[in-house]
């Protein structure tokens, strides 16, 4: 069930009291910045930096002594297995808010931004104490996992002499999921298989010019009374009015008329950029289509290409054009 | 590695080598437990369908020490990370491949290097950000 305006006013206003306050007391790492967390990290990032791993290594480089990788900064602190329980029973001011927007149907988080800085480097005996505030929240906005609030945080970051050692920023969001919850299931699908670029729609007016593609061919409609030509597919001449089409086959020679360079918005399925070109073909007409193995910076319009028609990962017959020559 | 970047090795436009991450859910698993990320949807697929998620997917934190990683694969032991500032796309999910790329899009006279990062999945952008370095300045 939606909120109503009356209750999602309410709800916005007790969200605005978190801002600005501490989640609960500075908050001490659970355990001494140590080699053991270290190597397990590493391990799990495939990160073979001797600065890290390597004692003698570490002491001749410009770390002096082996030191831990700086992005780890936020794991010294993490709650740990706990965190497994949720915000059913909050344990600082963070789940409180959080559970408070469960509350009311935005349950899911996702993590979307983080910003750090690294004073120095940590090294093995450190002691690190986090101090996080919340920072900023957003208004509602529609997002493309679901409608939700970004919640900022930032966190200050102490060594045992209480001086700072790092600092971060980090954005949730907290949201409604767009998908209905699903039961697990082990025969599902793969999660990611791999999305596919959209087959070309085909009609009563363009299947043809498509079947002499899937023939090998970069087909011209063509008038079989008059012998004007047409792109895309019609149904009649527009010269002289004949229901009779037929079809030649380009030699794909052309230049390029005009161009662009497709880098916004990516949509899954394509490798960006992607270099759209409009080719005058030599026979006559004009064919939309993707330039190949040539650099956004090397197009030009009358650029000499020529055409082939080729079959991609996904099967999907396509004329593309190549620089001639 | 023994070797190190030095500042003078760095011009703006270097690109970094390119690295392909398959995604494994003993990675995302194994990164989400490293950095001390409980959140269930991060290791527990059951709990990752209910939020929505077709499986467990990578928390923040593995994002980040790829990127770390990444940069300093590169940059070799005597360089020193600064800062970062990355942005979150689509998620990473077992059986699909992050493929990282990287260019030097700064270079400060005090030996600071800005490297811009993308890691792409089959869904588009998992994560894009800057690095910021610190390289060894002269001999």
């Amino acid at each position: 069930m939606p909120l109503t305006p009356d209750q999602k006013k309410e709800l916005e206003a007790q969200m605005q009291e978190y801002v600005g306050k501490p989640i609960s007391e500075p908050t001490p790492g659970r355990d001494v910045v140590n080699e053991p967390m270290i190597r397990q990290w590493c391990d799990a990032m495939g990160d073979t930096n001797p600065a890290y791993l390597d004692p003698d290594a570490a002491k001749s480089s410009v770390h002096g002594d082996l030191v831990a990788p700086p992005t780890m900064l936020q794991a010294w602190t993490m709650e740990g297995f706990s965190m497994h329980e949720g915000y059913d029973e909050p344990r600082n001011n963070e789940h409180r808010l959080h559970k408070l927007l469960t509350e009311h149907g935005y349950t899911s988080v996702v993590a979307t931004n983080t910003e750090q800085g690294y004073t120095r480097y940590l090294k093995p005996g450190d002691t690190v104490t986090a101090e996080t505030f919340i920072d900023e929240i957003s208004e509602e906005k529609a997002t493309a996992l679901g409608i939700g609030y970004f919640i900022n945080t930032r966190t200050k970051f102490t060594d045992q002499d209480g001086e700072e050692v790092g600092w971060l920023t980090f954005r949730v969001l907290k949201f409604i999921p767009q998908q209905q919850p699903q039961q697990a299931d082990a025969s599902d699908t793969p999660a990611s298989s791999a999305p596919a670029r959209i087959a070309a729609p085909r009609g009563h007016d363009n299947s043809a010019w498509w079947a002499e593609v899937d023939a090998g061919k970069i087909p011209i409609q063509t008038c079989n009374q008059c012998g004007e030509l047409f792109h895309p597919p019609r149904p009649m001449c527009g010269k002289c009015g004949a229901m009779d089409m037929g079809y030649v086959t380009s030699s794909g020679k052309g230049t390029i008329h005009t161009f662009t360079v497709i880098h916004h918005p990516q949509f899954p399925g394509y490798d960006f950029p992607i270099l759209a070109v409009l080719v005058d073909l030599e026979e006559g007409t004009r064919l939309m289509s993707n330039m190949v193995d040539c650099k956004p910076e090397d197009l030009h319009v009358g650029m000499a290409v020529q055409g082939s028609v080729e079959e991609g990962e996904d099967g999907m017959k396509l004329p593309v054009f190549r620089r001639a020559g | 590695m023994t070797t190190s970047l030095s500042f003078s090795d760095v011009s703006v436009g270097d690109e970094l080598p390119p690295l392909d991450v398959p995604l494994t859910a003993s990675i995302i698993v194994g990164g989400a437990l490293a950095s001390r990320d409980y959140t269930p949807v991060h290791h527990d697929r059951a709990a990752a369908n209910a939020a929505g998620m077709g499986d467990v997917f990578m928390n923040i934190l593995t994002t980040n020490g790829y990127v770390g990683r990444y940069v300093t694969d590169w940059a070799g032991t005597d360089a020193q990370i600064k800062g970062l500032a990355i942005k979150l796309g689509t998620p990473n999910l077992p059986g699909d491949t992050m493929k990282m790329r990287g260019k030097v899009t700064e270079a400060g006279a005090d030996g600071t290097v800005v490297v811009e990062v993308v890691g792409k999945n089959s869904w588009g952008n998992h994560v894009e950000g800057t690095v910021t370095v610190a390289l060894p300045v002269g001999g």
